[in-house]
């Protein structure tokens, strides 16, 4: 019974968040910049248009859209808040405003400024000009880039993320004054918890350090892993496939193995004892260069390319339906993209777990690294 | 047109290299069961370290 009206519960929540959805509908010129080839659709151009669109961070969060009968573009999603930091201070609006253009041609007036977005960035144009002037490169000439503090699809998809995991975590440490078992979704987290903990935190990092360092694990570990499983959802979030995330995360592991590493580790690093003195200034470099540039370098391109690849994959193959539709046939297409992207996503489940648990791992090995205290030499 | 051909390079290369780590990691396992959790840990990381090279080659060279 209780089960029952939690569900209920549940579903009004999510019934009333996508019927507050603002289907909003919009004439774009995008569709008549796709059907320029003598007003065919090129369906080839399109599809890689929209990949790259899905790949990069957006302004709003747009669920999908379609060319209705006539011919207008309608989007359904809802829009998200613009705030920037402009020459005259703080500016903010919605980013419904643009309409979804997104090469320059919708201008925002606000507080006496104007603003135009193209390619997913927003420039401020200069006071005197009225249109954006394009240059060879569809770089904008008479306006600047200004502070983009918005929350974009990506920021929105962290904070979604942030609070469930507060949410799902603190209801978790909570059940544990009263019990020794947790309930409900507890029961999946706790195993996930205690493998983190015992197969990455402790092994990797020691028996002596290893508690300072497992809450930082746990955070990334399951940071990563429901951002990239939520990006597998149509939702259309691609938050670990932002490099700017990925750095940030790798930046963090940077920062806590720097600041706590021993006396030992940075004695290795930079004058290493028992080789020839001549080579300690060299092996000093390399050191230097690895433990700092190397290692978070390494860390964030390969969680940016196997989530961005996985993206690309998955689009591409849906994609089939479209582009081989002349020669295979609307059902032969559509089975084929069918059976290849299930595969393909199925994979990408893998590939979701496979990369928070490598972040993970290699996070607690280099902090092992810094944190031994090389006793056995 | 080269920067194709570099990738392709870089992915032989990764290729070659995953297979050598993942079938020396089975040769192991199939000697010494007992030993399939460390080899595998081992494995993993080793494949990572490679992974994050032939990625970072492939975007440099992007």
């Amino acid at each position: 019974m209780k089960i029952a009206q939690k569900s209920i519960k549940f579903l009004t929540i999510v019934a009333i968040a996508l019927f507050s959805m603002s289907g909003y509908a919009v004439d774009s010129d995008k569709n008549q910049h796709s059907q320029k080839d003598g007003g065919q659709v090129n369906t080839k151009k399109e599809v890689e248009e929209y990949i790259l669109h899905h790949i990069k961070d957006s302004h709003d969060f747009s669920l999908f859209s379609y060319t209705n009968d006539a011919g207008e573009r309608k989007h359904l999603g809802f829009p998200l808040p613009v705030i920037l930091w402009s020459s005259e201070g703080l500016v903010t609006f919605m980013s419904s405003e643009f309409h979804h253009n997104d090469d320059g041609h919708v201008i925002v007036e606000k507080d006496g400024l104007k603003f135009a977005k193209i390619h997913s960035k927003i420039y401020e144009l200069d006071s005197d000009a009225a249109t954006v002037a394009l240059d060879d490169t569809d770089h904008p000439t008479n306006a600047h880039k200004v502070l983009d503090f918005s929350i974009t699809k990506s920021a929105f998809g962290l904070i979604l993320i942030g609070l469930l995991m507060l949410l799902w975590f603190s209801k978790l440490a909570r059940q544990y004054k009263t019990r020794k078992v947790p309930t409900g979704f507890g029961r999946i987290l706790e195993p996930l918890v205690l493998y983190v903990r015992d197969e990455i935190a402790r092994p990797n990092i020691g028996e002596k350090h290893y508690r300072r360092f497992t809450g930082y694990l746990l955070t990334v570990f399951f940071f990563i892993w429901i951002l990239n499983l939520a990006g597998l959802t149509p939702l259309g979030f691609n938050v670990t496939g932002q490099l700017a995330v990925t750095a940030c995360l790798a930046i963090f592991t940077l920062v806590i193995y720097t600041l706590s590493g021993t006396k030992g580790y940075w004695m290795h690093m930079i004058w290493m004892p028992g080789v020839p003195v001549l080579i300690r200034p060299v092996l000093a470099i390399i050191e230097l260069a690895g433990a700092l540039v190397i290692k978070p370098f390494s860390l964030l391109v390969r969680l940016f390319a196997n989530i961005s690849a996985g993206h690309i994959v998955v689009m591409s193959l849906i994609a089939i339906m479209f582009t081989l539709q002349e020669s295979l046939g609307v059902v032969g297409a559509t089975g084929l993209s069918l059976l290849l992207s299930f595969f393909i996503t199925l994979i990408e489940v893998l590939v979701a777990f496979l990369q928070a648990y490598i972040f993970t791992m290699l996070s607690a090995l280099f902090i092992g690294m810094a944190v031994d205290d090389h006793e056995h030499h | 047109m080269y920067n194709l051909i570099g990738a392709g390079l870089i992915v032989i290369g990764a290729g070659i290299g995953l297979g050598q780590i993942g079938g020396k990691a089975m040769e192991g396992i199939a000697r010494q069961p007992e030993a399939t959790g460390k080899i595998q840990t081992a494995m993993i990381i080793i494949a990572a370290l490679l992974e994050g090279l032939a990625f970072g080659a492939l975007f440099l060279g992007k």
